[in-house]
């Protein structure tokens, strides 16, 4: 590992817990329906985080405790099961249900997983239902998508066959144009997980390569490999040269010769390079501060240092998986502060006094510190927006552009 | 278990958390796992505030459990004392820390701090935002008010005549995350101003602890809103002897009632005429003539206790509307709720569950909805034009300008926000009729986009069939879009489509290229951004 400067804190934490998931994932699978175990906060959270952003019919929703169901936990168990009936009976087109965990389930001790298998065979092979902890003392915020797609993973098909799986929850724009560049490259036989219907469960097995295009999915990268899949090391599809590098794990997996790659990407970059170019201009040099929070922030820290000229005065990451993080650190500078943890206090203390231009943070620290004068990016922003892959390196660049363009327009005077 | 898509109001720690935000050198420390911090959001973004919530949360994790969380508990409210240095400090659990039991009230107060300390006890599993903000309220101004001199049972609320000065009230309800409290308070103000009424305490947005303490300096209370002050002012009024006021000035009735209510509490001299001609525009405007088309419109309303009582006193009294439906989430109002319906010769709906609310709507088919955002939400699917009148709320319903609910102005407002709807109702309908026409083509659409009846989809379903025209007119030397390129363009956003075929034809041409495909797309695309 190169000479980033690896620190843990502990203190109150600001991040969003593994249930914030749930609003991504419900709209890359609308066959599939989240309930929630949890209580009032939990239904709250999820609506506060989905941005009051009412949906037709949710594709989730909050099987809420009350004081009955404390009492005792057989009542709990029939009362999960009538409400999934109900459920179930007012939305037939639901085929797969998720039983998410939440605080007070664990502590309370709810077995989802017997429940899922209790209803699964009531519901006979209608419905999937299968379940994973979303919750706030297990995961934070993006830890709730590897939590779901690794109660997926059981159950897709075996396969032998020398294929190509992208893997993380990407926008389906983006998916299609890096499918498309690897056909181009020749690697035909490919696929992604989690699928755009829960029920077309792409295969897995030893012939399997997966390149992951999220930083967050470490439980179901293990669960993959012990099907026999190989993860390809790579750093992630950030940037011209994290989605370049991520490619190319993939086309030298495949025996692509090079040249292929070169003449296939080589335009891509160019362009993008081009399309970059005013947003480096105004992000060259200015001091970035990354609150943990998606797990995206590495990456993020990465492109913005690499490509865009930035100067990181911290990376924050809720959690570090230092193995996957490997080809992401082994590009950053030397002696790169990376804290895993946090103590929000302190990191604010740190943000100030640093003189942050930028700070990418969570939802609930953003205006305070634009009121402080401050710059800020949501974190959660990133998981919603198609910034995956070469051609999308400037619309990234762009999202971090965007807060200091602003600034300086209402603020002629200030630089 | 109660299955919920979507709820009116947030766990009772919220509604503690709305009082610990409205109020100056309050902090509240919530032993909560990390998630719940999510809190923060709804004051910084939906009420678009640059302060944070004065919370610190205890942010335990599964691997805390087994060890001592009493010691975490501990360790936090001895930072937060240090660090925020509050003059009085409210301590509570979330849903998960009430399971585990740690009782932080109670170690916090073993602590031996001199600030004063209230424990919170919320039940989470019972009880709701509303309760839990009305419960904190109260416990607080009962927790300041401890020592001080317990009975004044000779308090007369015409102390201020035998005292030589004016008589003064205090503001009691007003609350961060509160519908339009901002406002209200300014045009409550104002008018108790003009009547020769001095304010004492309002409470508890801008309170400190130290004006709660000053609140039995009052002659009178105003119960702004009950859902929050009504329990502390039943207290009050019990322990201290101050009367307070039933009526809620929303409307010009009921603003009119109000300015009589205070006047015979601190038995001032009853103002002799009506005021409502100079001041509110509402009952003018109301018999204008062209008001005429709002006569026994059908109007279908819900929201917490207060604002739907109102509501339904206005549109039934003021406007010349038929109520077809009233409801409120408010249970702790249901029976002033059902009492109003009743009068009404309706049936009242108390329900948590919006879908029953939109059953409810759709069954009676009203011409107009008076409701929360989640009925914007419902009447926007239902095609039915509508107001939004309570929480809870949306960053919209915070907005920049001064736009009470209450008192004359808070009248006009209403006036102006019920009436929009409708009138843009009408407009929109008028565009469908004259949607062939060619000026309505070039993507002219109503208000009415962001209030109801037309949806995005429509609005790219029209800009579809305006680009399809536009196709079938093409001249023959603008390069043409392969299929694929087509599709490509088709999932740019709809909005700015437009945009992007226009600079990539521009493109396509500078270059001499006849044909678009996806690649000419993007080249064009980061042409532009260059
Ligand atoms: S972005 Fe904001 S305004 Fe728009 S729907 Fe979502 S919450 Fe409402
Ligand atoms: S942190 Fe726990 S209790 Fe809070 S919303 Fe998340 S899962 Fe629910």
């Amino acid at each position: 590992m190169s000479g980033a400067t690896l620190l843990k804190e502990t203190g109150p934490k600001e991040v969003f817990c593994g249930l914030t998931s749930i609003v991504w994932l419900h709209r890359r699978m609308p066959d599939a329906f989240f309930l929630v175990v949890g209580s009032r906060t939990c239904a709250h959270l999820i609506q506060s985080a989905a941005g009051v952003m009412i949906f037709a019919e949710p594709r989730f929703g909050t099987a809420i405790l009350e004081e009955r169901d404390l009492a005792g936990l057989a009542d709990a168990h029939e009362e999960l099961d009538r409400v999934v009936k109900n459920l179930l009976t007012r939305r037939p087109e639901i085929r797969t249900l998720f039983l998410v965990g939440s605080c007070p389930s664990e502590v309370i001790k709810i077995d989802l997983a017997r429940a899922a298998e209790r209803l699964n065979s009531q519901f006979n092979g209608k419905v999937t239902i299968l379940n994973y902890s979303g919750s706030g003392i297990e995961t934070t915020f993006t830890q709730g998508e590897d939590g779901a797609l690794k109660a997926l993973v059981p159950l897709m098909p075996e396969s032998q066959h020398k294929q190509l799986l992208l893997v993380g929850t990407l926008a389906n724009a983006v998916e299609d144009r890096l499918i498309t560049i690897f056909k181009r490259l020749g690697i035909n036989k490919i696929d992604s997980f989690p699928p755009r219907q829960s029920t077309q469960l792409p295969s897995v097995g030893p012939g399997t390569k997966i390149l992951l295009t999220q930083p967050y999915l470490t439980d179901t990268a293990r669960v993959l490999k012990d099907r026999g899949a190989e993860i390809l090391e790579a750093p992630f599809p950030l940037g011209v040269e994290g989605s370049r590098l991520w490619i190319e794990a993939a086309a030298k997996s495949f025996g692509v010769n090079q040249s292929l790659v070169d003449e296939t990407l080589e335009p891509l970059i160019i362009r993008a390079r081009k399309a970059l170019k005013p947003y480096i201009e105004k992000l060259n040099g200015k001091k970035l501060f990354l609150l943990p929070e998606s797990q995206l922030e590495i990456p993020l820290a990465r492109f913005l240092q690499m490509e865009c000229g930035m100067e990181l005065l911290e990376i924050g990451t809720p959690y570090l998986n230092r193995e996957m993080m490997k080809p992401e650190i082994d590009l950053l500078p030397e002696n790169v502060r990376i804290v895993e943890g946090q103590h929000v206090e302190k990191q604010l203390d740190r943000v100030r006094e640093k003189k942050a231009d930028l700070v990418v943070c969570g939802m609930g620290l953003a205006n305070p510190l634009e009121a402080e004068g401050f710059s800020t990016k949501w974190s959660i922003e990133m998981v919603f927006s198609p910034i995956h892959g070469i051609d999308q390196a400037a619309d990234l660049a762009e999202l971090f552009a965007r807060p200091l363009i602003r600034h300086d327009l209402l603020n002629p005077t200030s630089h | 278990m109660e299955l919920t898509l979507w709820t009116y109001e947030g766990p009772p720690h919220i509604g503690a958390m709305r009082i610990a935000s409205s109020m100056k050198g309050v902090h509240y420390v919530l032993h909560a796992p990390q998630g719940d911090t999510y809190a923060d959001l709804l004051f910084t973004m939906i009420e678009r505030r640059g302060k944070r919530p004065p919370v610190t949360y205890t942010t335990f994790q599964a691997r805390d459990l087994g060890g001592d969380t009493a010691e975490l508990v501990k360790g936090h409210i001895r930072e937060a004392v240090e660090r925020f240095q509050p003059d009085a400090l409210l301590v509570g659990e979330s849903c998960t820390a009430e399971l585990i039991q740690d009782q932080p009230g109670s170690l916090a107060k073993g602590m031996g701090y001199e600030i004063p300390i209230v424990n919170l006890e919320l039940p989470a599993y019972s009880k709701k935002e509303n309760w839990g903000g009305a419960e904190t309220f109260y416990q607080l101004v009962r927790g300041l008010l401890k020592n001080h001199s317990q009975n004044q049972p000779d308090h007369k609320p015409t102390a201020w005549k035998s005292e030589g000065r004016r008589p003064r009230v205090n503001l009691l309800g007003p609350s961060l995350l509160g519908f339009r409290c901002r406002d209200d308070i300014l045009e409550i103000q104002k008018i108790l101003s003009q009547h020769g009424i001095d304010i004492n305490v309002i409470a508890p947005l801008e309170a400190s602890p130290a004006d709660l303490i000053r609140l039995t300096k009052a002659d009178a209370n105003v119960c702004l809103y009950p859902e929050i002050a009504e329990s502390t002012c039943i207290w009050l009024e019990r322990t201290f002897g101050h009367p307070y006021t039933k009526t809620i000035p929303i409307g010009v009735g009921a603003t009119q009632d109000f300015i009589e209510e205070v006047h015979k509490i601190l038995e001032l001299d009853f103002p002799t005429a009506k005021e409502e001609i100079d001041q509110s525009r509402l009952t003018w405007y109301s018999n204008s003539v062209d008001s005429n088309y709002l006569t026994g419109k059908r109007v279908f309303i819900f929201g917490d206790g207060t604002h739907a009582i109102s509501a339904a006193r206005i549109a039934d009294k003021e406007l010349g509307f038929k109520v077809v439906g009233i409801g409120t989430y408010s249970r702790e109002m249901a029976r002033q709720v059902r009492s109003v319906a009743k009068e009404l010769e309706l049936e009242a709906l108390i329900t948590n569950d919006y879908l029953e609310v939109e059953e409810a709507i759709k069954e009676c088919a009203p011409e107009l909805v008076l409701g929360t955002q989640m009925e914007r939400h419902s009447a926007k699917r239902l095609g039915i034009p509508c107001a939004v009148i309570s929480t809870p709320m949306h960053v919209q319903d915070v907005p920049a300008r001064y736009s009470p609910q209450m008192g004359w102005e808070g009248a006009n407002v209403i006036f102006d926000d019920w009436v929009h709807p409708l009138m843009m109702g009408l407009e929109e309908h008028l565009i469908g009729m004259f949607r062939h026409d060619f000026e309505f083509t070039d993507g002219h659409q109503s208000h009415l986009g962001h209030v109801g009846g037309s949806t995005k989809e429509t609005e790219a379903a029209q800009s579809q069939t305006i680009q399809d025209s536009i196709d079938s007119n093409r001249a023959d030397h603008l390069p043409c879009w392969t299929s694929e390129g087509e599709i490509e363009l088709s999932k740019i956003p709809f909005f700015v489509r437009g945009k992007v075929r226009k600079n990539t034809e521009k493109y396509a041409r500078q270059i001499g290229c006849q044909e678009i495909d996806g690649e000419i797309l993007l080249d064009a695309k980061a042409h532009f951004k260059a």
